[in-house]
């Protein structure tokens, strides 16, 4: 854990004035009333590029305290340069204390992933979402995908899973895998790997969304039900690997896979940085081995 | 067909006008449609008969007027005066459209099973085995092989995609069909063959239905009333064989001519 | 063993050092000024500080510096330093009626009031490179005096727009309710429909290429809208304020802008004689390629008040204004340079799990 320290000099803390924290904020309450509904807000252009994490860092700037402990990932890991980016744009501008350590966070921003370490009730996830929009890829204009969300027409969300069904035998969505939230509103996760949908249900933490460029926030709130879209005789599932991870031996983590050198070998390590250091403190060893992919013919 | 003395009608027009800018779309047309009739509604292009279909099937606000839809709990709908969501909810439960381009009624990019199933899936079915097989069903109905079931739109013929536009619409078993030349660009023997089907299943299925053509054989071997419409006005209306064999307004003398010296 | 790689806060200060010694360049060369970025690349001030949306000549010269010369890297700064700006007041709308003119010219008439004043311009030079600049210490030639400099001008220099209302040929320009406050961006999100204040705020701050090529789109038949640049203005205008405790207006400044009327195909109505219809295009400093795109874009986008189909992308509002502002567009592209392995690796999956079946199927299929 890093120590709180004094926030910068010559800015509001946290960066943004109270005026648009406090828009955020009424923007927040809506969405939370709403579960799953895409709140409309006054985005503010950040030091940090539209499409890397400013809708996340608007809702933590607009939410965090002095004795709040904030933990930042990106893929799962607190030290992708842009997740240490984000932690050094709060330490610097609100002085609070940063964490690796998921359960010592109240809050924590997220980039593609959830944290492997269950979620309590004194805890805040904050997504990063590029594309708040579920319907978009389907139906370029928000008129009427704003039409589509009011009237519950959801329809043609199916109709693209039967067409994966159709044409390759299975729903081929992998990742920002769409969920219906409260048993209501459609709602795109943001492009976490569907292996996260199932801890979004009844999660006991606050999950708040925010879209920057898009200028959208959105909410689920504990205990709320997420439901994965799927077809009856095609259930919702997750990944599975072959292997375990390679350092610590998790076999319920995802993993990603780093490769070793050019003849194919790779390892597969937790995508959670902290779990994975976790459980080797606690003595887990994994395998350590390298695998081989070899080309398709061989396997 | 229905009493009408006895059973309320399920489409009431009164009054009903459409203007652009000072241009008449349509004017002052009245009628009603009752469960199982077919109503057609012939003139020639800018007789002003697409812009009536559009307000009558919800697709264009009128200047003024009304339209009355009697819905599947007996209630009287005042169809301009529901919010746009309970129009929409109608458009995709009680009824169907069938535009004269199938492009227009069908998703080109999904398979002909997923343009059928979309509606289905639009109401809550789950169950991707069922939904497959209802599409292929309706796909038999319509006369489309089922092997073309993951095919895409754009590989059919133009006589099929609008058989399949038909299948879409008919799944979710509406009470109204409106139709906009259901024929319109097909050749000769592929518009009989789809006149056959679509008398079959408004038959079968108890169905209403407006439809607007030009070509007076359509409204011969699909409809049981006609309305005459010249520049926007109702000029004659009738049992569809009494207005084909003895017509009485000099345009409507004129159309009928016209289509026997072809 | 592996090791799983860490170190990502010290390659972060290694990249800003390296990035300052980049920006410094050769250090034997003189360092630029603040002044020399203003005086002399004065256009790429005006542009930063029009889509930057900060009229401060200072501020943008030194974004261009701190950016390397990147122009939308620069604009991108100013707009994260004025989300920091209180905002103190709302400006009257400024007159260019009474612009100080630099340079005026019509397409419309031969001649008018106030007369065809060239200014500073490229316009009619020869695009020759001009090897003598390349010495710094070449003096420009002295400007002839008399007809065409500006202070010969008598302060009647009538828009080309109010001569065409006199005689009413032209649409008024007035809008609907006086008392709705005027729609901002950078207070709200975008809407839809988007009303015409919002429309043309977008277009001001909006990325002169995206524009450009929409403009020449329309020039081309894709929604062609027959436009007369009827007036082209540039010079400086007085920025006003009320204070509520003086309850008249004040001047606070002078800023220089650019302005071009475009005059439209002309509409009529069964009701309505028909009368020309507008765009507008408005920048700040002497942005004339983007005033220009940004009337033509704009007329494109009141097809719906015209009744005109919307086929061509430059009058389909969705898709024009929401690309326009290139901060968001230049984030949302370079953000592919993040890390995206996680779901990399579910697509993984998924594609080596589908040959797997291919290839079993057709396993299958020979053996029988």
């Amino acid at each position: 854990m890093t120590a709180a320290a004094s926030p910068l000099a010559g800015y509001n803390f946290a960066y943004l004035d109270e005026q648009t924290k406090r828009m955020i904020r009424r923007a927040i309450l809506k969405a939370v009333a709403v579960p799953g509904y895409q709140v409309p807000f006054g985005s503010r252009e950040m030091p940090l590029p539209y499409g890397w994490g400013t809708g996340g860092i608007q809702v933590t700037a607009s939410i965090i305290g002095r004795d709040d402990v904030l933990k930042v990932i990106d893929q799962g890991a607190d030290d992708t340069t842009n997740a240490v980016s984000i932690r050094q744009f709060f330490a610097r501008t609100a002085g609070v204390a940063t964490t690796e350590h998921t359960p010592d966070a109240s809050i924590i921003q997220t980039r593609h992933r959830i944290p492997e370490t269950p979620l309590s009730d004194d805890q805040i996830l904050v997504y990063q979402v590029p594309i708040p929009e579920p319907l978009r890829w389907i139906e370029p204009r928000e008129t009427e995908t704003r039409k589509m969300h009011a009237l519950a027409e959801y329809g043609v969300m199916h109709v693209k899973l039967y067409e994966d069904i159709a044409r390759f035998g299975q729903i081929n969505t992998s990742y920002n895998y769409p969920v219906l939230v409260n048993h209501r509103y459609l709602m795109a996760p943001s492009p976490i790997p569907k292996f996260d949908n199932p801890k979004m249900n009844r999660m006991r933490a606050l999950q708040l969304f925010g879209a920057g460029r898009e200028k959208r926030i959105y909410a689920v709130p504990p205990f709320t039900r997420v439901e994965s879209l799927d077809f009856e005789d095609y259930p919702f599932e997750v990944q599975h690997w072959d292997h375990v991870c390679a350092l610590c031996g998790a076999a319920d983590s995802y993993l990603d896979e780093v490769i070793t050198d050019d003849h194919g070998g790779r390892m597969f390590i937790c995508s959670d940085s902290d779990y994975c250091a976790g459980r080797r403190e606690r003595g887990h060893v994994g395998p350590q081995e390298t695998v081989r992919f070899g080309s398709d013919a061989a396997e | 067909m229905t009493d009408t003395e006895t059973t309320p009608p399920l489409l009431e027009v009164e009054d009903l006008t459409r203007l652009y800018g000072s241009r008449v779309g349509c004017q002052n047309v009245r009628f009603s449609l009752w469960p199982g009739e077919i109503v057609g509604i012939v003139g020639e292009s800018g007789s002003g008969k697409t812009t009536l279909l559009n307000c009558l099937s919800a697709s264009l606000e009128p200047t003024s007027g009304s339209v009355y839809y009697r819905d599947r709990l007996d209630r009287r709908l005042d169809l301009w005066r529901l919010s746009e969501s309970e129009r929409r909810m109608l458009m995709r439960t009680d009824w169907g459209i069938v535009h004269q381009n199938p492009r227009d009624g069908l998703r080109m990019d999904v398979s002909a099973g997923a343009n059928i199933g979309e509606r289905l899936m639009a109401v809550g079915a789950r169950h991707y085995g069922d939904i497959r097989a209802e599409a292929g069903t309706w796909m038999r109905r319509v006369e489309i092989e089922l092997d073309r079931i993951d095919d895409r739109p754009t590989s059919f013929s133009g006589g099929m995609q609008q058989r399949l536009q038909i299948a879409r619409n008919l799944v979710s078993k509406p009470r109204l069909i409106f139709m906009d030349e259901p024929t319109g660009g097909l050749d000769v023997s592929v518009q009989a063959r789809l006149l056959d089907l679509l008398r079959g299943l408004v038959t079968d299925l108890g169905l209403s239905a407006v439809v607007v053509t030009h070509d007076l054989a359509v409204t011969r071997l699909l409809a049981h009333r006609l309305m005459v419409m010249r520049r926007g006005e109702v000029v004659e209306h009738g049992l569809t064989d009494q207005v084909l064999d003895d017509p009485q307004h000099p345009y409507t003398q004129l159309l009928v001519s016209s289509i026997l010296q072809t | 063993m592996y090791v799983a790689v860490k170190g990502g806060e010290r390659a972060i200060r290694n990249a800003h050092a390296l990035l300052d010694a980049e920006r410094r360049g050769d250090p034997s060369t003189p360092a630029l000024s603040l002044e020399q970025i203003s005086e002399q690349f004065a256009l790429a001030v005006d542009r930063v500080m029009t889509e930057g949306s900060i009229y401060d000549r200072e501020l943008a010269a030194l974004a261009l510096k701190q950016a390397r010369g990147d122009q939308v890297e620069a604009i991108f700064l100013l707009r994260a330093y004025r989300t920091t700006l209180p905002r103190l007041a709302v400006s009257e709308p400024i007159d260019t009626g009474s612009m100080r003119i630099q340079r005026r010219v019509s397409a419309t008439y031969k001649d008018l009031p106030g007369g065809q004043v060239l200014g500073p311009t490229f316009d009619y030079t020869h695009r020759l490179l001009d090897f003598d600049l390349a010495d710094p210490e070449a003096a420009p030639a002295p400007v002839e005096s008399a007809e065409n400099h500006a202070d010969s001008l008598d302060g009647n220099v009538p828009r080309v727009i109010d001569i065409l209302n006199h005689e009413g040929l032209i649409e008024e320009e007035e809008p609907d309710d006086p008392d709705r406050p005027v729609g901002d961006l950078t207070r709200q999100p975008l809407d839809f429909p988007a009303e015409r204040d919002v429309r043309l705020q977008n277009l001001a701050r909006g990325d002169e290429g995206f524009l450009l090529a929409l403009g020449y789109s329309t020039q081309r038949g894709f929604g062609s809208t027959h436009p007369f640049a009827g007036e082209i203005r540039v010079g400086e205008v007085a920025v006003e304020i009320v204070p509520e405790e003086l309850g008249f207006a004040i001047d606070i400044g002078d800023i220089q802008v650019t302005e071009c009327q475009m005059i439209n195909q002309f509409k009529g109505s069964a009701t309505e004689a028909p009368k020309f219809t507008r765009g507008y295009g408005l920048t700040f400093g002497h942005c004339e390629r983007k005033a220009m795109a940004m009337s033509l874009v704009d007329r494109a986008l009141r097809a719906r008040e015209f009744d005109e189909p919307v086929q061509a992308p430059a009058r389909d509002e969705e898709f024009v204004l929401y690309h326009t502002d290139n901060v968001e567009a230049s984030g949302f592209v370079q953000h592919l340079k993040l890390p995206h392995y996680v779901d990399f690796q579910g697509e993984l999956g998924t594609v080596r799990h589908l040959r797997a079946e291919a290839r079993r199927r057709k396993t299958e299929e020979n053996e029988s």
